[in-house]
């Protein structure tokens, strides 16, 4: 579409109206589920509008509004209310966000006929907080996280079948087979896991913040933490660290309201996490939006590298499937709920909208996309499926460093003895 | 109903153990318990244990629970997700039937759950704090060691944390991978002031669940997480308690001894049957209490067959195995025919797809049987 504002009012108005495009749901009519009602989540008006967008004439770049308000806390200013993108960042976010919830599902495929044993915590729905972050950062940033790290491994630059050879405990996974859905690392791109405890994360990130400052790199760590985690001892020490020391460390705290099957009404005293620490400031953004997340992270960004200390990111959003594959995620949450989210909020909805009006594409061309995703990453499960598994001299390795600990030898294994270099 | 019914005919026993007053004594037309002759009863405990349940691991612990929450109106159980009935369904129904302010969650906090247990029971009160996974037991290690093993011993008697009691899931199920699967009783072995239980069967559990809670010293209970739906036994209805820190002989023999606990001994018995077919005898001894352990009972054991092997899920160095070791190779040395062995997991973090490689099996047990015979 080029230029015309009538043209694009009346686009975006029939927007407002739900008409024809694919996963509309209505004017007004979104659910006012419990989840809502209970207030916490953001302005609840602001899910009536839809993101509004205008491209400047002859400029190529798209301003796309954030309906939801950024809350700040000790802070004077947040990140602007507006993003400014274009179609290839678009076209990007667009595939990278595919390629994640395509690879959830059938991750959910895999797992139900026993390919992937083990535990598998599935990422969908919360893509937009892993895209909106690399959006915004670059491979020389470093990420860590807990166990829902399947998302952002793929953000990260990890490839599908990286993920589901590890996934599938095969030779060729991102860390050999030995680690698994809860364990999955990018060397390369500053990945630096996959952790298994609830709350280790954050005092993690905050040595890894430290040897940033010392190198005196410009590069900022996000430690990445659950709603669950919110009350581990471990995370307010690591918090005074940071604040102390004036550590670059962005604490992400992908706020999905559920703890497991706890609703976080139900475990913490106060349910915001970004408002928690008097020293350390925060900003809560929408996590189902990939340009609240990018305007935040690129504000916290700028944060830490001017020397600022640590800051806290709360991304609010939801995740679909529960807690791991052995929880339905139904028994906690009502159905209406979960269904609300996905016609509402949808994080991929949002862009394939913005993509459809803006015209970037056309929907044929926009189908044609998805299903090649779909057939990329399950062309990716079908070989990793073929993949040998490691061979059985990787159960003692790495342990220690080589040559430095122990070695095992005896037909089974049991006899040991040290080697010093 | 106690008694035990007469075998002779109720009319003629009647006549002679009842002296007939008046007439109508005799023209009663029913007959009740008193009148009847009473052989020697068996013992009351015998008689009670008779009716019994087919339960599983989960469903005897849940009986426990029960019956302690039953009994003493100052017993609170609390842990993560405990509301609903737990993540392996061990505290099914305790909410509804005692309300949420004696079973009850707590937020994601373990090192905060156990001590605010170990307060609560300083006040007298019988806290059964809950931790998920035994993997997920380290942030309460400080607490554990530092705080509720020493308590009564540093205020010279004047408080104690007696009525703690700490039970967690342990141990591999096949597909756990490293953070479910772990069995730490290793380290808290090495903690005088605690004790540590782990029963082998759902009848086991019970009783001993019953003993840890009312024992007046803080106890931690490892369940194994592998039995919790597969061990299924008679698990009498009533409320029995079973002693600690006293072994069971699970089996007489005459060649080795074999020592261990928990899920493992399903594997030993296994190894034992498949021995007793090449002639080898075997003694079989659960040893229930970790710490303070039965000594006499496995020294015995060991001064008759004078052979010995312990068999645990846990890493080899520094697990449990050594110290039943030494000790007996201390105490028995001159009685020893053969080192003593121990089947245990391998010296690696608990692998992944490894698992099959790491875990000590039948045919590891009873190839170590073999050659200690042969030794």
């Amino acid at each position: 579409m080029n230029g015309s504002r009538s043209m694009l009012r009346l686009a975006t108005a029939a927007l407002r109206q739900g008409s024809s495009l694919p996963g509309s749901a209505g004017k007004g009519a979104y659910c006012k589920t419990e989840f809502l009602v209970r207030g916490y989540a953001a302005d609840a008006d602001a899910y009536d509008k839809m993101p509004d967008s205008g491209k400047k004439p002859d400029s190529g770049e798209i301003v796309v509004e954030i309906p939801v308000k950024f809350n700040l806390h000790l802070l004077e200013s947040g990140p602007p209310q507006e993003a400014i993108t274009t179609k290839e960042e678009l076209m990007k976010s667009y595939t990278d966000m595919s390629v994640i919830r395509r690879a959830e599902i059938s991750a959910d495929m895999l797992f139900k006929s026993q390919m992937i044993r083990g535990f598998c915590h599935l990422y969908d729905g919360q893509e937009a907080v892993a895209v909106g972050m690399e959006r915004a950062l670059t491979f020389d940033d470093s990420v860590i996280t807990a166990y829902r790290d399947h998302g952002i491994f793929l953000g990260r630059g990890g490839t599908a079948l990286e993920l589901f050879s590890e996934l599938m405990g095969k030779k060729t996974g991102c860390a050999l087979g030995k680690g698994g859905s809860m364990h999955l690392y990018h060397r390369k791109h500053n990945f630096w896991g996959g952790w298994g405890i609830v709350g280790s994360v954050p005092p993690l990130g905050a040595g890894l913040a430290f040897a940033h400052k010392y190198m005196k790199k410009p590069n900022v760590v996000v430690a990445i933490y659950g709603d669950g985690a919110g009350n581990q001892g471990q995370l307010y020490e690591a918090q005074n660290l940071a604040a102390l020391w004036n550590l670059p460390l962005i604490l992400l705290i992908e706020n999905n309201h559920f703890g497991m099957g706890t609703a976080e009404w139900r475990a913490s005293k106060k349910v915001t996490h970004y408002d928690r620490v008097p020293y350390i400031p925060g900003i809560k953004a929408d996590g189902m939006d990939m340009f609240s997340v990018r305007e935040a992270f690129k504000y916290c960004k700028e944060h830490c590298l001017a020397g600022k200390g640590p800051i806290m990111l709360e991304a609010d959003t939801y995740r679909y499937h529960g807690h791991s594959m052995s929880d339905p995620g139904s028994t906690y949450r009502s159905r209406k709920e979960i269904q609300g989210m996905r016609q509402e909020r949808d994080p991929i909805e949002r862009i394939r909208k913005i993509i459809l009006t803006e015209e970037l594409v056309t929907k044929e061309e926009l189908k044609d996309l998805d299903k090649k995703i779909r057939a990329e990453v399950e062309d990716a499960a079908a070989k990793a499926r073929e993949e040998p598994f490691p061979s059985d001299d990787e159960l003692f390795a790495n342990i220690y460093k080589a040559d430095s600990g122990l070695v095992a030898y005896g037909c089974d294994r049991r006899k040991t003895k040290v080697e010093m270099p | 109903m106690g008694g035990r019914r007469a075998s002779l005919p109720l009319v003629s026993r009647l006549c002679t153990s009842v002296k007939p007053r008046n007439n109508w004594v005799q023209k009663r037309s029913f007959i009740t318990a008193k009148d009847l002759v009473v052989e020697e009863q068996p013992s009351g405990e015998e008689e009670k244990r008779a009716v019994t349940n087919k339960l599983n691991l989960f469903s005897a612990v849940n009986q426990a629970l029960l019956t302690v929450l039953e009994s003493d109106p100052k017993s609170y159980v609390f842990g993560e997700d405990v509301g609903f009935g737990g993540v392996f369904r061990c505290t099914t129904g305790l909410r509804d039937r005692f309300g949420k302010h004696r079973v009850f969650n707590t937020p994601l906090c373990e090192q905060a759950i156990l001590g605010f247990g170990i307060g609560l029971a300083s006040m007298g009160n019988r806290a059964i704090a809950e931790i998920q996974f035994a993997d997920y037991i380290f942030p309460a290690l400080d607490q554990i060691v530092n705080e509720a093993a020493k308590y009564r011993y540093r205020s010279g008697n004047l408080f104690n944390c007696g009525g703690l009691t700490v039970r967690a899931p342990y141990g591999a199920v096949g597909h756990g991978g490293h953070y479910h699967s772990q069995s730490p009783e290793a380290f808290f072995c090495h903690v005088p002031g605690i004790k540590v239980v782990i029963p082998r069967s759902p009848a086991q559990a019970k009783g001993l669940l019953l003993a840890s809670i009312r024992d007046p010293n803080p106890v931690v209970f490892f369940e194994p997480k592998m039995l919790y739906r597969m061990a299924v036994e008679e698990v009498p209805v009533d409320d029995y308690t079973l002693p600690l820190s006293s072994a069971e002989v699970m089996r007489k023999g005459s060649d080795i001894t074999l020592v261990g606990w928990g899920a493992q001994l399903t594997l030993m018995e296994q190894a034992c049957d498949e021995a007793s077919k090449e002639g080898i005898s075997c003694e079989l001894i659960d040893l229930r209490t970790l710490i303070p352990w039965d000594k006499e009972l496995v020294e015995a054991s060991v001064n008759k067959t004078g052979r010995l092997l312990v068999s645990h899920e846990a890493p080899l160095t520094g697990g449990f195995g050594a110290e039943i070791a030494a000790s007996i190779t201390e105490s028995c040395f001159l009685r020893l025919e053969a080192p003593v062995s121990r089947v245990c997991g391998l010296d690696t973090p608990f692998p992944l797809v490894f698992e099959p490689f790491y875990m000590p099996t039948k045919n590891k047990i009873l190839d170590a049987i073999k050659a200690s015979v042969k030794f």
